[in-house]
C-alpha cells in the first residue's frame, strides 16, 4: 500500500466547508482520512509538510488549448499537462478546435490516450458540438460522450444559426451533456480589440461586448425553452455578467468561467500593438473587469478558467491584426486570481478555491473536485506568500505568449498530486 | 489671403470680454530646442513644440526647391529605404525626392514581387535591409501598428508613412503646415474633416495634431463612417455638413476607401455626394478665404466635385507641394536624432 501524508497545512475543501488546519491522509491514490491522522494510519507514509501552505483538492482547468493533433508546434497534450501541473492544475479540459477538430469519438480516444501516455495531469477532453466546428450538423456528440467527452462545444467560435443551436440543446440535454458555448455573433465580429475609444484611437477593428450579450441572450432565451445544462465561456463584459445572473435567478442550468486576463487587464493594455494582449473575447474595460470580479465573488460566476491558447513565437510576432488571438495562462493562473480577487480584498482563498474546483466539476458533472474520503487523491498545495515573478523561459508549456512576463505575484501552487503520486514540485 | 498674421500684434491686443473664447496663441518652439526622436511614428507621441519645430524646419528646407540646384548635402552618403508594403503614389514620390533633395540615396521596396509574397514577415524584411546598412525607413504598410512594431524590436529609424486606419503624420504635418501658410496660424482655427473618418489615418492624425496645436476640430459625415467614441480624441461629431460650414476656416474632403470596407456602410454614392459632397452652392456657403483640401487621390465627383477642387479655395496641389518639406524636415530631424543616438552609444 502506498500512502501519502500531508501534514499540518491550511486544508480548504469548500465542497465539504471545511476550513482547518490537519492532514490530509492519501492511500493508494484515494483520500482515506482528512483531520488529524494517527501515527498508526501514518506509518510507512511518504509525508508532506504544509504548515504556513494550503491544501485543498486539486484544482480543475476546463479551458484548455492543448493544440493536439494538429498543432504540435504551438502545444502537446504532454507539455501542456506539464504546465497544468506546473500551476496547481490535477485536471484540465481540452478544447475541440485542433486539426482536425475533436469531433468524433477517434479524436477523443486519442486524446484521452495522449493524456494518460503523459502521466501528469487528468487529460479530459470536450467534443465538438457540430461537425468540422462549422456551425451546420450535429456531431456525434453521444459517441464521443461514450467514448469520454465531458461536455460540447465549438469553442473559438459560437453556434450562429439559433435552428441548430436549438437542435443541439435539445439532443445535448437528452445526453444531460453541458454545452459550453464561445459566445460571440459572427456578425458582430470584426476586428482586434474591443470596440471604443482606444480602438479607434489605435486605427484598429472592434469587437464590440453586444456580440457576446447577444448570442447569450438568445441562448438563454432557447435554454428557457430547451432546458438543460448551459454554460458560458469566457465572459467578458458586465452585461453577460447581468444576464447569467437573472438566468440562474429564474432558475436556468447555467454556468460561466471568467479567465485571469478579463479579470486583471483592460483594453488600455493594447495602447503598445503587442500582441500578447490580443485575446477573443478581447480585454475590455475596467467597469467590466470590476463587474466580472463581483460575478465571481458572488457566484454568477463559478468557474475560474484560463483559456489557455498556447502560440507560437513567429505566429505573435506580426502586426496586431494579423497575430492570432490568445495567450497562455495555466502556470501563473492561481497567483493572478490572488491578484484579482484576494489582494483586492474582495474574498478569501475559499472562494478562489471554489471557483477553481466544486464549480468546474460541477460544469462538467464530474465528481472531482473535493477532498471528500473515497475520492480520488488529486490535492493542490499553494503557499498563498510566496512571491515569485513570471518568467516565460522558464514555462513547461510550449507557449511564451504571455502578458504578465516579468510581473511579480504573490501565492504559487508548489505541489500537485494527482492519483496520489506528486506530480509536481517546485523547486526551492 | 492673408500670408503671415502678425501675431506679435494679436497678443498685444486687450481681451475684450471675458465672455469670448480666449484667443488661443500658436506654440512657439522654445529656443535650444533639439529634436531627440529617433522614430516618427505618429503626431500621438509628439509634444505641440515637436510639431512645430517639425513645420519651422520644413519652411526652412521649403526655398530649396526654389533654387536652380534643387539639392542640400545635409544626408548625403545616407540611405533612406523606403517600405511600401501597401500601395501608394504620391507619399512615396514625395519621399524619394524628398530623400534626394537631401543628398541621400533612397532605396524603394514595394511587397508586390517581393519576398512578401513568398511568406516573409514584415519584421524579418525590414531586419534584412536593416542588415545591408539602411539606417532610416519610411515605411508605409496596410496593418495599424506594424511601424511601432517594427521600431520596437530594430534599432533603426522608422518614419511612419501610413499605417492602416491609424496613423499619417506627414500628411497631417503637411495639412498643417498648409494651414498654417495660407491662415498664419493654427490656434483658434476651426477645421473639418468630412467623411470615411472609421477609415482614415488621415483624420486621426489631423485631429490630434490640429488639436494640440490649439485648434478646433469637427468630424462630418454619416453615423456609418464616424465611430462615436472618436469624440473621446477630443473633436466634435456633426452628421450635416451644411450645418457647420459657416463657421469653418478650413475643410479637409477625404476619399471613401472602398477597399478598406465591404460596402454597406452607406445607400449609394449619388446619396453620399448630395450629403457630404463639396460643391460651389456648399462652397458659397463658407466663410470668403475657407480653404479646401484634400490628401488625395481624388474621387472626383463623389466626395468633392472638379468646380471646388480646381477652384481658388482650393489648396489640393499646395499640399502635395508642401508635403516634399515636410518630408524633407522629417528625414533630416530623425536623421540628426540618429546621430545623437550613435554619439551617446
Amino acid at each position: 500500500m502506498t500512502k501519502l501524508l500531508i501534514q499540518q497545512g491550511r486544508v480548504i475543501d469548500p465542497a465539504s466547508k471545511l476550513n482547518k488546519v490537519c492532514d490530509v491522509l492519501i492511500e493508494d491514490g484515494v483520500i482515506s482520512q482528512v483531520g488529524t491522522v494517527s501515527p498508526h494510519h501514518a506509518r510507512g507514509a511518504t509525508r508532506i509538510k504544509a504548515k504556513g501552505k494550503i491544501v485543498c483538492p486539486g484544482l480543475i482547468d476546463v479551458h484548455v488549448h492543448c493544440r493536439e493533433p494538429g498543432q504540435e508546434g504551438k502545444e502537446t497534450i504532454a507539455t501542456a499537462s506539464a504546465a497544468a501541473v506546473a500551476g496547481g492544475f490535477t485536471t484540465i479540459v481540452a478544447m475541440p478546435n485542433t486539426s482536425p477538430a475533436i469531433d468524433q469519438h477517434t479524436s477523443v480516444d486519442f486524446v484521452l490516450h495522449r493524456g494518460r501516455q503523459a502521466k501528469l495531469a487528468r487529460v479530459l477532453t470536450t467534443g465538438c458540438i457540430t461537425k468540422d466546428r462549422k456551425g451546420e450538423e450535429l456531431a456525434e456528440m453521444g459517441m464521443m460522450q461514450e467514448a469520454g467527452a465531458v461536455a460540447f462545444t465549438d469553442d473559438g467560435t459560437g453556434i450562429a444559426d439559433s435552428k441548430v443551436m436549438q437542435r443541439a440543446m435539445q439532443y445535448a440535454k437528452m445526453l444531460d451533456a453541458t454545452l459550453m458555448q464561445h459566445c460571440q455573433d459572427p456578425t458582430l465580429f470584426g476586428g482586434s480589440m474591443n470596440s471604443g475609444p482606444i480602438a479607434v484611437r489605435m486605427g484598429l477593428g472592434g469587437i464590440a461586448p453586444v456580440g457576446e450579450e447577444i448570442m447569450l441572450l438568445r441562448d438563454i432565451e432557447l435554454l428557457e425553452r430547451i432546458g438543460g445544462h448551459y454554460h458560458a465561456q469566457h465572459l467578458s463584459s458586465k452585461k453577460s455578467i447581468e444576464l447569467v445572473r437573472t438566468a440562474k435567478k429564474d432558475g436556468l442550468t447555467v454556468s460561466a468561467e471568467a479567465t485571469p486576463h478579463h479579470l486583471l487587464l483592460t483594453d488600455a493594455a493594447c495602447m503598445t500593438y503587442d500582441s500578447n494582449f490580443k485575446m477573443n473575447p478581447p480585454l475590455r474595460t475596467a467597469a467590466d473587469v470590476d463587474a466580472l470580479r463581483r460575478g465571481v465573488v458572488d457566484g454568477t460566476i463559478c468557474c475560474l478558467a484560463t483559456d489557455h491558447a498556447p502560440h507560437t513565437q513567429e505566429e505573435k510576432d506580426l502586426e496586431f491584426a494579423l497575430a492570432p488571438f490568445g495567450i497562455v495562462g495555466l502556470e501563473c493562473a492561481v497567483s493572478l486570481y490572488a491578484k484579482a480577487l484576494i489582494d483586492t480584498g474582495l474574498c478569501g482563498w475559499e472562494t478562489v478555491i471554489e471557483r477553481m474546483t466544486v464549480g468546474p466539476a460541477a460544469s462538467i458533472h464530474s465528481d472531482l473536485g473535493t477532498l471528500k474520503v473515497g475520492r480520488p487523491g488529486d490535492v493542490t498545495i499553494i503557499d498563498p506568500e510566496l512571491e515569485w515573478t513570471v518568467d516565460v523561459d522558464r514555462f513547461a508549456s510550449k507557449g511564451r505568449n504571455c502578458p504578465w512576463n516579468g510581473w511579480t505575484l504573490k501565492g504559487r501552487p508548489t505541489t500537485t498530486i494527482v492519483n496520489g503520486d506528486i506530480k509536481f514540485q517546485l523547486e526551492k | 489671403m492673408a500670408k503671415k498674421a502678425p501675431t506679435a500684434s494679436k497678443r498685444n491686443k486687450p481681451v475684450a470680454t471675458r465672455k469670448r473664447k480666449p484667443k488661443v496663441a500658436d506654440v512657439v518652439v522654445p529656443e535650444g530646442f533639439v529634436w531627440t526622436k529617433k522614430d516618427l511614428l505618429g503626431l500621438d507621441e509628439l509634444s505641440a513644440e515637436e510639431i512645430t519645430y517639425l513645420l519651422d524646419t520644413a519652411e526652412s528646407f521649403s526655398e530649396v526647391s526654389t533654387r536652380s540646384i534643387k539639392k542640400v548635402p545635409a544626408l548625403r552618403g545616407q540611405v533612406v529605404g523606403l517600405l511600401f508594403f501597401e500601395n501608394s503614389t504620391r507619399t512615396r514620390m514625395s519621399f524619394e525626392l524628398a530623400a534626394a533633395r537631401l543628398s541621400a540615396d533612397p532605396i524603394i521596396f514595394t511587397s508586390s514581387g517581393s519576398s512578401v509574397s513568398k511568406g516573409e514577415t514584415t519584421l524579418d524584411t525590414v531586419k534584412n535591409i536593416e542588415a545591408m546598412g539602411v539606417d532610416i525607413f519610411v515605411m508605409r504598410h496596410g496593418q495599424s501598428g506594424a511601424p511601432h512594431m517594427v521600431a520596437r524590436k530594430t534599432s533603426a529609424s522608422i518614419i511612419n508613412a501610413g499605417d492602416g486606419p491609424h496613423e499619417h503624420p506627414t500628411q497631417a504635418l503637411l495639412d498643417i503646415y498648409t494651414i498654417r501658410e495660407k491662415l498664419g496660424s493654427i490656434a483658434g482655427k476651426k477645421v473639418a474633416i468630412v467623411g470615411d473618418i472609421a477609415h482614415s489615418r488621415v483624420a486621426r492624425s489631423n485631429i490630434i495634431g490640429l488639436q494640440k496645436l490649439g485648434a478646433e476640430v469637427v468630424v462630418v459625415g454619416p453615423p456609418t463612417l464616424i465611430p462615436n467614441a472618436i469624440a473621446q480624441m477630443g473633436c466634435s461629431i456633426s452628421h450635416s455638413l451644411d450645418e457647420v460650414l459657416p463657421e469653418l476656416d478650413a475643410i479637409n474632403m477625404l476619399r471613401i476607401q472602398f477597399e478598406r470596407f465591404g460596402g454597406g456602410l452607406f445607400p449609394s454614392i449619388r446619396e453620399y455626394h448630395k450629403l457630404y459632397g463639396m460643391n460651389n452652392a456648399r462652397l458659397a456657403q463658407c466663410k470668403d478665404d475657407v480653404l479646401i483640401m484634400h490628401p488625395g487621390p481624388m474621387n472626383r465627383g463623389v466626395e468633392i466635385t472638379s468646380a471646388v477642387a480646381d477652384g481658388p479655395n482650393s489648396t489640393i496641389l499646395r499640399q502635395v507641394t508642401n508635403g516634399l518639406a515636410i518630408r524633407m524636415a522629417v528625414l533630416y530631424s530623425v536623421f540628426q536624432a540618429q546621430g545623437l543616438l550613435r554619439e551617446q552609444s
